[in-house]
């Protein structure tokens, strides 16, 4: 459908003129997320690109309430909201869309105790694996020798020496009720997931690999392809989780190498030109091998 | 007497945390959240077990820390409901980030605050360096002298805070231990008179999807001077608002504690003692002996502390030789918080008094009526020009310690 009739027939809630960066890949998730809420929500996001590109004094590009507090708080914000919901009898719905800095490292104590008080909150995390508005420094969510500005490849490093935290998993030992991820290169299933997350009472996890080509080095128009490829190499598994049990999982026909997905990447260019890169290489295919065997995605 | 014997409206021995988780309830709060810290326990607990008898409807978030707690009332606020949250101590240093925001944010969240030390070393002794600490951050911050007072300033706080030409969150201090666990008699207030005090909250901006706003902007140097100086006008407009809800109060509930500050036997003083909290009950005893003595020591209590009432401590100090300050707090390297701001407040003044900065009570050390006499005598030796202080006197430090 042409963009102009689409837009006709659904008005957008991001409304265009916000400042993200051309081939940003967190403002499109949150289009489509937007897209499968509707107008009965009530969203909060910490610190970020998301705040910095939507929000600028007199340019709000936003056509829902919409509210940023601080960094490491927006779970506990929202918690009291949805309290103040309860309390007013009211049914709109609260929506928390955070990045992984405020969501993996700074704001993880906040979100626990969202988790463990069951509230009835969505809590979505775009993942572009780095804190990419302050320069792209490395957060929980890098990806085991990507470089960033502080988790630099240099004569005695690979860049980020730790796998990325499994975000997903600690969602699910807090007995929430769903959690599941979703690529940009799947935007039916991205806005079913926002949908089905909705119509679940308590807390739910939704975690988007939303590509970055400024901090991950692509062009700007290859976003989209950038999230395929890392799901088609087993490096981000689609699935859902309800009651901490695997129930969905989006298999993968033929199953690319990661090679074909990293060297896409400026991040991960040094392990194609220096000495002993094939053994690095060795050790991200085995964690997509990994992801392959735990999630049985090969299909 | 069991607190569920007291009746509205009723005089009775309390607890002080009682009497203030009562005026709370009375406030009709739609959220309450809390993390628990000493002295600041009983408060929360108390309202906990309202929630859970069914007394109070409210929603009641047992959070993951002081931080989570003061985040969940400012969301709350947001989405046009009551709020309350009360902290202590270090508690409220790690609400610091929350509680700059909502007054950035125009939220008027009421917080109680049990004074206690901050670390280290670790105490949990009563003073006000915890709440001094935030005084920069755009509350409004009321201090209290007892628990009748205490009951009194969470009721007026509500109805200060969400003043549409206000709007700022308000923080009643009230001295941990000495207030929170002290009981004394209290006249609670009637919900019919806190009803007809308080009006629901309608906060002119919310969180509401049929009404969209955005909150929390990101601004540039183009705009962000203009926000912090609305916030400054509004805390300049809360002197008016104090004064004018305090006799307000009085019309409905036949008590007056003083509009921004409160004199005792100030009008013809040579030696004025400026102080807040409860060290104010000892020093009206300290006067009353000195003034049997034939000594013409006065008292200036300061109920608002932000707003400072710099305009009523220059009406008051008129024709006074020596101010002495009596801060329970310490900016260290330089002075007490409140003897800097009067020191401002006071200059350029023709025949302005003296000032005896004062350092006191630091960590729950006891405030005697000899602390109180030897700071008069001090600073009637000022008010005859014989000393002039280049440090803050630090009353009662024991040297042989040192």
């Amino acid at each position: 459908m042409p963009a102009k009739k689409m837009r006709e027939r659904e008005p957008e809630l991001l409304a265009p003129g916000h400042r993200a960066c051309p081939g940003c890949g967190t403002a499109v998730a949150v289009r489509l997320i937007l897209k499968a809420t509707g107008k009965d929500v009530i969203l909060v996001s910490p610190t970020g690109c998301l705040e910095t590109f939507a929000s600028r004094y007199m340019e709000s590009p936003w056509e829902v309430p919409w509210m940023h507090p601080l960094f490491e708080n927006a779970a506990a914000v929202a918690s009291g909201i949805e309290a103040a919901l309860r309390f007013k009898g009211s049914q709109t719905k609260v929506v928390v869309i955070g990045g992984d800095g405020g969501t993996y490292d700074i704001g993880m104590g906040g979100l626990s105790g969202m988790f463990e008080r069951g509230q009835d909150i969505l809590y979505i995390c775009y993942d572009n694996e780095a804190y990419m508005n302050t320069g792209v420094q490395r957060s929980a969510a890098t990806p085991l020798m990507a470089s960033t500005t502080t988790s630099p490849h240099g004569r005695k490093s690979w860049g980020e020496d730790r796998p990325k935290k499994d975000m997903p998993a600690i969602a699910a030992a807090h007995g929430v009720p769903y959690v599941a991820t979703a690529s940009l290169a799947y935007p039916q299933d991205l806005m079913n997931k926002v949908r089905k997350a909705l119509s679940i009472k308590g807390s739910k996890y939704l975690q988007i690999d939303c590509p970055c080509n400024i901090g991950w080095g692509f062009p700007e128009n290859k976003t989209i392809e950038i999230a395929r490829l890392a799901f088609q190499a087993g490096l981000v598994p689609l699935f859902e989780m309800e009651n901490g049990v695997l129930t969905q999982v989006r298999t993968i026909k033929d199953r690319k190498p990661v090679e074909e997905y990293l060297k896409a990447q400026a991040r991960f260019r040094h392990l194609f030109q220096k000495e002993g890169g094939a053994e690095q290489i060795a050790k991200i295919q085995a964690l997509a091998d990994s992801n392959a065997r735990r999630y049985g995605l090969d299909g | 007497m069991k607190p569920s014997e007291v009746r509205e409206g009723q005089r009775a021995v309390m607890e002080g945390s009682w009497a203030v988780a009562q005026a709370v309830a009375l406030c009709r709060p739609g959220v309450i959240s809390a993390y628990p810290i000493t002295p600041q326990t009983h408060i929360v607990e108390d309202l906990a077990q309202m929630v859970a008898d069914g007394d109070l409807a409210a929603e009641y978030l047992r959070v993951d820390s002081e931080f989570s707690a003061a985040s969940a009332v400012y969301g709350a606020v947001a989405t046009g409901v009551r709020a309350y949250t009360a902290s202590s101590s270090q508690g409220l240093l790690l609400m610091t980030e929350v509680l700059y925001n909502m007054a950035g944010t125009r939220l008027p969240v009421v917080i109680g605050a049990a004074n206690r030390t901050l670390s280290a070393p670790i105490s949990i002794q009563p003073d006000q360096q915890d709440t001094i600490s935030l005084r920069d951050s755009g509350l409004i911050q009321l201090y209290v002298e007892d628990s009748q007072e205490a009951h009194d300033a969470h009721i007026q706080a509500f109805r200060i805070a969400e003043d549409p030409e206000i709007l700022l969150p308000v923080m009643v201090c009230m001295d941990g231990w000495l207030i929170t666990h002290t009981f004394e008699p209290v006249e609670l207030a009637s919900q019919e008179a806190v009803d007809s005090f308080l009006p629901p909250f309608k906060p002119p901006y919310s969180l509401d999807p049929t009404c969209p706003f955005t909150f929390g902007s990101f601004t540039d140097d183009d705009k962000l001077m203009e926000f912090r100086y609305m916030v400054h006008q509004a805390q300049q407009k809360g002197k008016e608002k104090i004064e004018q809800v305090a006799r307000a109060f009085e019309k409905t509930f036949g008590r007056y504690y003083g509009g921004l500050i409160d004199t005792y036997c100030a009008e013809d003083a040579e030696v004025l003692l400026l102080a807040m909290g409860t060290v104010v009950g000892t020093i009206k005893d300290a006067i009353d002996l000195m003034r049997a003595e034939g000594r013409k020591v006065g008292l200036i209590k300061i109920r608002a502390y932000r707003p400072f009432p710099a305009e009523r401590i220059r009406e008051a100090t008129k024709g006074a030789k020596a101010v002495a300050v009596l801060d329970n707090n310490i900016s260290l390297g330089a002075y007490g918080a409140v003897a800097s701001d009067v020191a401002l407040c006071l200059s350029n003044q023709i025949s302005a008094p003296a000032i005896l900065p004062c350092i006191v009570g630091l960590g729950g050390r006891e405030i005697t009526i000899d602390s109180i006499r030897s700071i008069v005598e001090r600073a009637e030796q000022m008010g005859k020009g014989r000393i002039a202080p280049a440090e803050s006197f630090w009353v009662d430090l024991h040297p042989e310690l040192l």
